[in-house]
Order: C-alpha cells, then structure tokens, then sequence
C-alpha cells in the first residue's frame, strides 16, 4: 500500500502550487480541492475495477512524472506548427507545447462572429461567466479517478465558445504537441466547448507527439451542445511511442441538437478514452464514431456511456480497430436508456479486425433499458482479413500483399469516410496509406 | 494454350480432380460439363490458383509453362480469368476502383503503361456496355448488394476489361433469368476471338444454346468420362448423364 500512496504523492506535489489561492482564480479553487480529496481516495483504478478489467494503468501510476514547464514552447518552430496546423483550411488555431498555451503560434486574431476561443487558464483567471457556469459541471470527478485528477491540478487547455444562432464555416483547430524532455511529463488538458441555441461549428483535437516524447496526457473536454445546435468533434491521437494518454469527453446535448464525436487513436503506448454522452433534450441525435490501429504492444481502450435521459433521441456508436503484433484493443460501450426516455433509438456496432495471432480485443456491450418503448441494437464483430476476398483480388491480377492492404483499407475507410473535415480526412487516409505495404499506390483514385 | 496432363487435386486431403486431360487450343469454346459434385468447380479454381485446391499429381501447361507454380495474380498477368459461380462482395472496394489497380497491375507486368483516370473511364464506358451493366454499380463496393444477375454481368464486364487470353466461367448461367442469361451469353460471344480461349463450366445444357462451343467434355467423379461437339450437349439434355454413365460402372451420378 505505501507503494500506491507514493503514487498519489508525485500529484499531491503538483497540487501544492494550488493550494495556497491568493489568486484571481480563487473561485475554481474549491473544486479543485474537492476533485484532489476524491482522487487521492479513489487512487489509480487497478484490474479489479469492472470498468478498468482489461486495461492496466499501472505502468502510469509508477512513473513519478514531471510537471510539465512552459520552457519547451520555445524549442518549438513555426514551421514544426505549419506542418500539423492544416492552416489553410481552418478558421482558428490554439497550440499548446507540453500542455501550455503557446500564444505566439497560435491563430486567434480573426476569428468569425460570434466564436470565442482562448486559453483555459486566461478565462479562469478573469472569472469568465460562461465558464463559471460550465466547468467542471458536465464531467464526473467523484466516481472518476483521472478526470478528478484533472480537475484537481488542471493547468490549461481551449475554450470555445459560440455565441447562439452563428454558423462557424471553418474548424477551430486545438493542437497539443508533446516534445521530447529531460524527464518523463504530464500534463492534464482541459477543453470546454459551448455552443449557443442554434449554432454550428466544428473542433479537431489534435494531440501529437514528437520522437523519443515520453510523457502522460490525461485530457477531458467538456462539451455542451444548446438546443437546436450542430457540433462536429474531432478527437485525434497520434501520441508518441512511449506516450501514455487518458482522455475523458463528456458531450451533453440540448434539444433537437445533433453532435458527433470522433475519436482516432494511431499512436501511444496506452490510451484509453472515456466518452460520454448525455441526451438531455427531446430530439436530439449523438453520434459516436471511432477508429484505432495499433501495432507492437500498444493498448487502446474505448470505453463509452451514452445516456438516454429524455424520450425520442437517437444514439448511433460506431467504432473499428485495426490490430497487429501483439497490440490489445478493448471496446466497452454502455447504452442506458432511463425510464423516461421512450421511443429511443440506439445502436452501436463494433467490429474489429486481427491481423496478427497474438492480437486480442475484448469487445463488450452493455445495454440497461427502464423504457419499454424502444429500439436498441447492438452488434460487434471480431474478424481476419477475408480469404475468399483477397482470393477474388488476386483472381484479378493483384499481388497478395497489395490485396491484403486493400482489403485493410477498405475497412478503415468506412470509419474515415465520416470525416468531414477535408484536411483531416486527408491526413488521416495518407496516414493509414503509409503503414500499408504498397499503399500508395492505391492513393490516388481513393 | 492449354493443355493438362493427368491432373489429380485434393481438398482437405479429398481427392477431387482424378486424372484430368484436356487440350484447349487459341480460339476454342470448351464446355465442361457433368453433374453437381462431379469436380467442375473444383477444375476452375485449381486453373485459377486458390490454395485450398492442392495439385497431387499430373501438369497443367499453359502457354509453356507450368501454371501451378505461378500465384494466381500472376496466372491473371498471364491471361487467366476466372468468373466466379459465386463472386465475392468486399465492401469498401468500388469495382471501378479496384478493377483500374488489377488492370495497371496486369499492363505494369506486360512492361505496359499504366492507364489513368481518363482513359481508364473511356474503357469503362465501352465495356459496360457489353452487358449492359449500369455504370452507377460500378461505383459501388463490388457486389455489396448487387442482385444474382448484377453479379454475374459484373463478372462479365470484369473479363471484357481485362481482357484474357483463357478465360474459364464457372456456372455462370446459375441463377440467371432468361434475359438475364441471353445478356451475359451475349457479352461472352463478343469476346471470342481467333486468339482467346474459354472453358464454360456449366450443369446446365440450355447455357450452350447461347454460347455454342466447339467441344464438350463430360466430367464424371473426376475424370473426363466422354468428349465430343456441340451436338454432345443435345445428347446430354435428351438422356441425362445417366446415359453417359452407363459406359462407366460404379458411378454414383445425378440426372438434371
């Protein structure tokens, strides 16, 4: 036990800097101490926890990681920025180096009407109303060790914020890098996205790691979506090697709104994401879609929560992996559905493709229904690539492997293909493309 | 083009294929034909290459050379086609698009230039007509959701595209209606030619109304049991293979 609280102990240091207030930001600090006691009861979840059966944070939990500081902002260039930025097809850009705002690399002086967005830590700090009201309110830091810890000794991240009837044509684009340090960092990013009755807009996350980058990202969005509202959320991980990422979104979503929240996973050595979804308004329609691959020892971990709280909502998941090596995938995705909430109509499909012998996925839906009016459908499916279509593929005059990569392919085009990000998509398809054998050569006409 | 030499093959350790011989010339229509079970399938995979189908024994030559030990996207470089008796849905794969990549793959190996996206659609379009598909299938994911009959003229206008030298349709006319079955037979009697062979591997002699060959082959438990012309096939259709096994004792045979 004293091994667990020495754990605790590396937090409860960065917690110091907090504890004294005396600052502008005064009014956070009571939530802060709140999340802080119930993290260091709660400690790090370990295996017996139902919700943390297959992934194993003990690896994180021994690390006495570093504060992150801001000197690693200056090591960065504009032109490492303009590489990930997709500037040219984006209407707002917040970067953070090691979790600090990185005000000078940022693009924030001509944002639409209407769109708010700046650095966390600034708004806290001058008492913003909007985020008074929102933070800390939509995600769980009693019952969630990580999201309490993020909480407790938070430092920065986005607000965005959309003022109510205002269509943003352009994405706001909120970059993390993470850089390689002297020592192993953490940083605990923290979003808040709020968008006015009626409003449309759309944020990618993007956490990126450079080589060599050893470092733990424990992130949490919050997301609310007014009534009427359209949010297209992008959620993009393509950590470092040894990079350890917890992120934590929690979208709830007003009357007849419609959100979608995307989740990619490519990098990290072990990520798990913790995605909820509250359907708080009559109407309203939520989509999760997620995709990962993994290779070597990687782990990823998606666990989600859709909660239909009022009646005539409709929630669709749908995720995919792509796992070789000896990489483990786990996909939990829990639906409940209260009592009230009649004429729901939820369904989430998972389904996984091995390309290795050592590869697993643990894949297990949850389904709790109070209403009896209902639809919910679930499906999950855990397979190789198809003999008989790569067969086919090269009845017709294609090399095996160049079959086998189509075939890889084509099944993570279907989860990408719902990007609607042009850029993005992209990135993402030349991303997939270079880790298949002969893949570019099938770019062009995709 | 073609010849094999005492060709015996296995699945899952069952010999199938018994000793086959058959001669197939440059602008021949062969027609094989015999009852469920009697190895016709088993006959057109083997010649396309798929690995459950082991060659025990005997040859396969073609064009010279020894087919078996090519892989079978080599044997399609090569000339072979196949069309499938039950072609396969991928979805996420338009056949437009993978049909340009087998079509590069086939010219990138004959020393060809690759054919881009103009002429490549140029192609498409005169094709497609050939068996009257609707070019709107064709961007789809090859077969996901496609009828019996779009299948089949899939398979068809996949041939028409790439065009083989030996092309080898199996059961093709299963599941077709009667308009059905005259279009594809339509689409493979305008790709004879002086240089190009086909074996039409069918249960059914009505096929052989639409495509007339110019042998037929009876296959009986494995072998070759009986050979002839065209006019075999009447005889077929009059008399059953019961007929025809009368010749061969201890054959457990199907009438259609």
């Amino acid at each position: 036990m004293a091994h667990v609280k020495e754990d605790k102990n590396t937090y409860l240091a960065h917690f110091d800097r907090f504890e004294q207030g005396g600052a502008a930001s005064d009014w956070f600090l009571p939530a802060r101490k709140t999340a802080m006691a119930r993290f260091t009861e709660l400690g790090f979840p370990t295996t017996k926890d139902e919700d943390w059966r297959y992934t194993n944070v003990a690896p994180i939990a021994k690390i006495a990681f570093e504060r992150a500081d801001r000197s690693a902002i200056d090591g960065v260039t504009a032109a490492q920025i303009a590489r990930l930025a997709m500037a040219d097809a984006v209407g707002g850009l917040l970067v953070f180096i090691n979790g600090h705002f990185a005000r000078d690399l940022s693009i924030i002086d001509s944002l639409s009407a209407g769109l708010h967005a700046g650095s966390l830590a600034a708004a806290v700090e001058s008492g913003d109303a909007v985020v008074k009201e929102h933070l800390g309110k939509h995600t769980d830091s009693v019952t969630q060790a990580f999201a309490a810890l993020n909480t407790a000794i938070v430092e920065d991240g986005a607000v965005i914020r959309v003022e109510s009837g205002k269509k943003i044509e352009r994405p706001i684009h909120v970059l993390y890098l993470s850089t390689s340090t002297a020592s192993p960092f953490v940083s605990h990013p923290r979003n808040l996205i709020v968008v006015g009755e009626c409003s449309e807009v759309t944020v990618i996350e993007n956490y990126v790691g450079l080589d060599g980058a050893k470092y733990f990202a424990n992130a949490v969005t919050e997301i609310v979506v007014g009534d009427g509202a359209i949010v297209d959320h992008y959620n993009v991980q393509r950590e470092a090697d040894e990079a350890f990422h917890i992120g934590t979104r929690h979208v709830r979503l007003g009357r007849d709104s419609c959100a979608t929240s995307h989740t990619l996973s490519m990098g990290g050595k072990l990520v798990r994401n913790n995605v909820g979804a509250l359907l708080a308004g009559e109407g309203a329609e939520c989509t999760l879609n997620g995709l990962y691959t993994i290779d070597g020892e990687q782990h990823v971990d998606n666990h989600l929560r859709v909660d239909h709280a009022v009646p005539h909502c409709d929630s669709r998941e749908f995720y995919k992996g792509i796992l070789e090596g000896r990489s483990h995938g786990v996909f939990c995705g829990r639906i409940m559905v209260r009592e009230d909430a009649q004429k729901t109509d939820a369904k989430q499909t998972n389904m996984s493709l091995l390309l290795s012998e050592e590869a697993q996925v643990d894949s297990k839906p949850q389904l709790e229904i109070f209403a009896d009016d209902v639809k919910c459908t679930h499906g999950a499916t855990i397979g190789q690539v198809d003999e008989d279509a790569l067969f086919y593929l090269q009845s017709r005059g294609i090399s095996a492997e160049a079959a086998r990569s189509l075939l890889i392919y084509a099944f993570a085009k279907e989860s990408v293909s719902k990007i609607k990000v042009d850029a993005l998509r992209e990135q993402l398809d030349a991303l997939l493309l270079a880790r298949l054998p002969q893949g570019a050569s099938f770019r062009e006409s995709a | 083009m073609l010849e094999i030499r005492n060709l015996h093959a296995n699945v899952e350790g069952h010999e199938i294929l018994k000793g086959i011989d058959l001669t197939v010339n440059a602008g021949e229509v062969h027609s094989i034909m015999g009852p469920n079970g009697s190895g016709k399938s088993t006959l057109a995979q083997v010649l396309a290459g798929h690995e459950a189908y082991e060659v025990t024994q005997g040859q396969i030559i073609y064009k010279g050379q020894d087919l078996t030990e090519l892989t079978p996207d080599k044997r399609a470089c090569e000339g072979i086609f196949l069309a499938f008796q039950y072609p396969v849905e991928i979805p996420g794969v338009t056949t437009n698009y993978f049909l340009r990549a087998a079509i590069n793959s086939i010219r990138k190996h004959r020393g060809e230039e690759e054919l881009d996206a103009m002429d490549f659609l140029d192609v498409v379009k005169k094709k497609a007509e050939y068996v009257e598909i609707d070019s709107k299938l064709l961007n789809r994911a090859i077969n996901e959701g496609f009828s019996g009959g779009e299948k089949k003229r899939n398979e068809i206008f996949q041939m028409a595209m790439l065009e083989p030298t030996l092309a080898i349709l199996d059961e093709t006319d299963s599941g077709l209606d009667i308009d059905a079955l005259k279009i594809v037979a339509d689409g493979v009697n305008k790709l004879r030619g002086p240089d190009r062979a086909m074996v039409v591997v069918t249960h059914y002699q009505r096929l052989l109304n639409y495509i007339v060959p110019d042998f037929v082959h009876v296959l009986m438990d494995g072998r070759i049991v009986k050979s002839g012309g065209k006019e075999l096939a009447l005889e077929l259709e009059q008399n059953g293979y019961k007929g025809v096994d009368d010749a061969k004792a201890g054959t457990e045979a199907v009438t259609s």
